[in-house]
């Protein structure tokens, strides 16, 4: 198994962050979104397990993006 | 300034890129003037926005598809001791969107530490000990069908260049055919397995020949180059191990890269496939001198990776994976998909385009996707 360092700091990865219970309630009310309406990503995902994260748990990414310079994206882990 | 700061922070409508870009522009322009620039942007920007219902997919399969006809089918052999052959354009394209198992041209850029990157010998040395290197290039392995003994005689230089020690070496013969050798002089192994007939003897020696010495598994080749900012040296292997290599301590492993992206989604997971997906398709239709927005390339890979698992496009993947069986049975293996939904008995809700085509109701596209109620 590699260092969790290893992956987190991979330029490939962009950063992932676990979103609290209040938080997620706050964003799905906000934007009158559900959570079987996100896109997934595994448990067994390298970065999920690295980040320590546990199943239902709503992930918020914050990737570089070419066009918009920053781009925020969620996943929902299964 | 931080009343400008202020001012560029309320507009959070407009994406980081384009902020950053207007408080570089407008250092000498006063609030208000920046306010009405920003007020023009917002404008443009809400006016270039994709309407909701407008078939990206279809226009991203077209600006892909269109200048993907000029690419040249030809693949580039690189001159001199960097000799791999490596697909590009479309064969390479393809292999990207259909996600082969195992690409044609395994590639490893292996960039390396502070410590070691700048000095050349170093680098060289380190290529050399990460390059899988089989045994007949260590040792000479002789069979004598008379006296039933194998001999192995390890040319002791090549040993130490690749890093590794006579001991070492013959510690891990013995453990991979698990037999002691019967005497040991020098550099030369003697084993006598005891077997008596022709094909067990042959059996054990090619057990000999398996033996890995030194090197990472599927690095086959390590070839050093200069880093294109001037900064040191880094390798380029033919053949992928990205697990291993981002154990090595020489490595900085936060630029190290493979051109595999199963491999990357093993090892870096989901987030890290769409950045390669899109760095790699990127890089395709650059070289090939294309210019293709890359919007595109980004909803390509988002569509790739948005079940969490990587998918390829087409039969097996993405297109296969529709919930609606028409637009199955539509694709591909027609008669596949029809079976086994009248058997199974599924239920197609016509929420796709292609469903309604069939059925000739309109589709749920643009402005077929609105509907209107009268109010009383």
């Amino acid at each position: 198994m590699l260092d969790s360092n290893v992956i987190l700091e991979h330029i490939l990865v962009p950063k992932h962050e676990i979103l609290s219970k209040t938080q997620v309630e706050k964003f799905l009310k906000e934007n009158k979104l559900e959570e079987s309406q996100f896109p997934g990503i595994s448990e067994e995902d390298p970065v999920i397990k690295a980040i320590k994260a546990k199943k239902g748990d709503l992930i918020k990414i914050t990737r570089d993006s070419i066009t918009a310079g920053e781009s925020v994206y969620y996943r929902i882990v299964y | 300034m931080t009343d400008k700061k202020q001012l560029l922070a309320k507009y959070k409508e407009l994406p980081k890129k384009i902020l950053n870009e207007i408080e570089k522009n407008t250092k000498e322009l006063g609030l208000r003037e920046t306010k009405k620039i920003l007020d023009n942007v917002l404008k443009e920007f809400k006016n270039n926005k994709i309407m909701p219902g407008e078939a990206v997919g279809t226009i991203a399969a077209q600006s892909i598809g269109e200048p993907g006809t000029q690419m040249t089918m030809r693949t580039f052999h690189y001159a001199g001791v960097a000799e791999l052959a490596v697909p590009q354009g479309l064969p390479r394209f393809i292999e990207i969107v259909d996600l082969r198992r195992k690409p044609k041209m395994p590639l490893m850029e292996i960039h390396l530490n502070q410590s070691i990157k700048e000095d050349k010998q170093k680098v060289v040395d380190f290529a050399e000990q990460i390059e899988d290197i089989p045994m007949v290039e260590f040792a000479d392995v002789e069979e004598d069908f008379h006296e039933k003994v194998v001999r192995v005689t390890f040319k002791e230089e090549t040993l130490v260049e690749h890093g590794t020690t006579l001991d070492n070496a013959i510690k891990k013969t013995e453990k991979e055919v698990r037999r002691k050798a019967k005497t040991t002089e020098g550099n030369q192994m003697i084993f006598k397995p005891g077997f008596t007939t022709l094909a067990s003897l042959r059996r054990f020696t090619e057990r000999i020949l398996m033996t890995k010495l030194c090197g990472l598994k599927d690095i086959n080749k390590a070839v050093v180059l200069e880093e294109p900012d001037g900064t040191g040296y880094y390798i380029k292997t033919d053949g992928s191990n990205l697990k291993e290599i981002l154990k090595l301590k020489e490595v900085d492993t936060s630029r190290t890269t493979t051109n595999d992206i199963r491999e990357i989604y093993d090892i870096l997971g989901i987030e890290a496939v769409r950045s390669a997906i899109i760095k790699e398709a990127k890089e395709v239709l650059d070289t090939q001198g294309l210019k293709v927005n890359p919007r595109h390339v980004m909803l390509v890979a988002d569509v790739m990776t948005y079940s969490g698992t990587v998918k390829p496009i087409g039969r097996q993947g993405v297109s296969g994976s529709k919930s609606s069986v028409l637009a199955r049975a539509a694709f591909e293996e027609t008669v596949k998909h029809l079976h086994t939904a009248s058997i199974k008995g599924h239920v197609d809700n016509l929420t796709g385009i292609t469903e309604n085509i069939i059925v000739g109701q309109p589709v749920p596209i643009g402005t077929g996707l609105i509907t209107l109620g009268m109010k009383e």
